[in-house]
């Protein structure tokens, strides 16, 4: 009998950064990457300072568009393109949307805050928001992520409804990976059935 | 270190990642011996005592004392002693180093009621394989002994929690030899293995929503085969290879697509609004069981692979998920929900009989080993996290429990 060797070789794979976004993509996932520190437009020209500190002009984000004078003429100012409006919503805006057990449809004391964050998205284009479906951690892991997904395919609808672009959303699920809070019992499980907003 | 002349401690040997225990008895237990082998001091692997510890570990044998005496593969040993203490099958052998640097693994297993020589063979390795050749011997010694292929020689495949840190493991059938294919600090759910065992699939959350690699776990590489709008998840291979099923959102709702791995566009199989998932081929590729909540309800439903007949499998209860079909085609396992408990159950599909295997209550993720005479299955044990395995009568069990929390199991093949 002939003994066949089955050494295994593994290489651990190191861990990859976030929003690693893959090439395989087959309908209308709109890879804009927004920057989510760049803050709004300032248009008011700025004295460009000297040569040697030239540099920070480019990166501020506070002379968009503004060619200011040099101290000695020769210096040349870059002009930056209007940068894309603030990508995130106001921080006090709530982003989590909570679900009954067994539950798909978006309670009516959410509306309020959907029609914030289609406000929001309306006013920009360019605005996009990802929607994590969550689920408590009861049951199967795969019938879970297609739970989870049904939760944020109903936000999903319901900011559509609002006006917001199809391809400024995205549905995903966690299922029930990614509780927001460990351990058992309704009161954990109400805060885990859920839909949060993420801008990314 | 010598298991021989004491019985087997039911537990693995002392480096063991996974502890195993063996709850529950089955009826009847073959009665074998190892005697002590003969070995060079300084071996790295005690190869004896990994044989004894996997048929142990099966349930269906029992170890007796294998006295003191050192008895290799040419030994002819008086079996009337053996005989008289109850010993049905005595087991001999010898590791010897080779010139080049290699070890000549040997063995005879012997029928002390027949006095009849069972055969015995040898096996060159290097060290890294020893305990391989151990457990190429327990499934001939089984083999022999029960008329079933052994799953010794076999490798899971597991996900591992400890806080923030996901791991996605191989390791032998054992729990010995695990390796890390993947580390993320994102979730990793469903790995799969292919056929031929050279690759898994599996979804991971690392670009923050569901996706489905396959990964050649010789090579550590691998191919990001589903990225598509939305999610993307629970993998299931054809039998030959060359395709795979899987959960895609692209028309909204959780639906089965077909991925040829060569790429291309996926191809739809089912066709509802709702929820259809967790696809499981049967091994003769004619058909592919799924999870739908067609009919109000997560139930087991099986389909022609072009998804055009549908009929459903289950009709008990209200929550029936996670199909997983034995290599004959005749059983499926899957976890039912019973009032609050989630409990791995058993279909005979000839007759639609349905038996539960377990009582635990938190049961996941079913996965027959490739003789289809064990379960696999992911539980929670005194607030932990474990791996189990199960006969198919519920008798006799073992559990797998790591430090931290682990689930997902997937068997993988027979080796090629």
């Amino acid at each position: 009998m002939k003994f066949l060797s089955t050494t295994v070789r593994l290489f651990p794979i190191p861990r990859l950064g976030a929003a690693l976004l893959a090439a395989v993509v087959l309908a209308g996932c709109s890879s804009v990457k927004l920057d989510e520190a760049a803050p709004v437009t300032d248009r008011t020209p700025t004295p460009v300072s000297p040569a040697g500190a030239a540099g920070a002009g480019a990166g501020s984000g506070a002379g968009s568009g503004a060619a200011g004078a040099s101290m000695d003429g020769r210096t040349v100012v870059p002009v930056q393109t209007p940068q894309p409006g603030q990508a995130q919503p106001p921080a006090n805006l709530e982003r989590v949307i909570y679900f009954d057990f067994d539950s798909y449809t978006v309670k009516p004391e959410y509306m309020a805050t959907l029609e914030a964050h289609a406000r929001f998205l309306n006013a920009d284009r360019q605005r996009r928001v990802v929607l994590e479906g969550h689920t408590d951690e009861r049951g199967g892991r795969e019938y879970n992520l297609a739970l989870g997904q049904k939760r944020a395919d109903a936000v999903r609808r319901a900011l559509a409804l609002l006006g917001v672009q199809e391809s400024q959303m995205e549905a995903v699920s966690y299922g029930k990976e990614k509780p927001a809070v460990e351990g058992s019992g309704e009161a954990v499980w109400s805060r885990n059935r859920r839909v949060e907003l993420q801008y990314r | 270190m010598t298991a021989a002349g004491t019985l087997a401690a039911v537990s693995g040997l002392a480096r063991a990642q996974f502890r195993v225990e063996v709850t529950g008895v089955g009826v009847p237990q073959i009665p074998f011996a190892v005697a002590p082998f003969a070995v060079p001091a300084g071996l790295p692997q005690d190869v004896a005592a990994i044989v004894a510890a996997d048929l142990v570990r099966s349930g269906q044998l029992r170890q007796l004392p294998g006295g003191t005496t050192v008895l290799d593969e040419m030994a002819r040993p008086d079996l009337a002693p053996w005989r008289a203490q109850g010993v049905d099958a005595l087991l001999t052998g010898s590791v010897r180093r080779l010139a080049d640097g290699r070890f000549d693994v040997r063995f005879r297993l012997w029928d002390a009621v027949r006095g009849t020589d069972l055969g015995g063979l040898s096996y060159p390795v290097s060290a890294a394989d020893l305990r391989l050749a151990a457990h190429r011997i327990a499934d001939y010694v089984y083999e022999k002994l029960t008329g079933e292929r052994g799953v010794f020689s076999t490798r899971i495949a597991y996900v591992s929690k400890n806080g923030e840190r996901h791991q996605l493991w191989v390791a032998d059938a054992d729990g010995e030899n695990a390796q890390p294919a993947l580390t993320s600090r994102e979730p990793i759910i469903s790995p799969a293995w292919s056929p031929n065992g050279a690759q898994l699939a599996y979804v991971s959350f690392e670009a923050l929503k569901p996706v489905i690699y396959v990964h050649d776990i010789a090579t550590g590489r691998r191919r990001l085969l589903a990225s598509f709008r939305g999610s993307n998840s629970a993998p299931a291979w054809s039998p030959d290879g060359r395709r795979l099923y899987a959960t895609l959102t692209l028309a909204g709702s959780s639906q089965i697509y077909a991925l040829d791995l060569d790429g291309g566009a996926p191809q739809r199989i089912t066709q509802t609004g709702g929820i259809d998932t967790e696809p499981a081929f049967a091994p003769d590729g004619k058909a592919v069981y799924f999870v739908s909540d067609r009919g109000g309800s997560p139930q087991i439903y099986r389909m022609t692979p072009d998804g055009r007949e549908v009929t459903r499998v289950t009709f008990e209860g209200s929550y029936n998920v996670s199909p997983a079909v034995s290599p004959d085609g005749r059983h499926l396992a899957f976890i039912s929900r019973i009032g609050d408990a989630f409990r791995l159950r058993l279909m005979d599909l000839s007759s639609g009989t349905v038996t539960s295997l377990t009582d635990t209550v938190a049961d996941e993720s079913p996965s027959f080993a490739p003789n289809g005479r064990l379960i696999m299955y992911a539980t929670r044990v005194q607030g932990r996290e474990s791996l189990m395995t199960t006969t198919l009568d519920g008798r006799i069990k073992t559990r797998l429990a790591a430090s931290g929390n682990v689930r997902e199991p997937d068997w993988g093949p027979f080796p090629a």
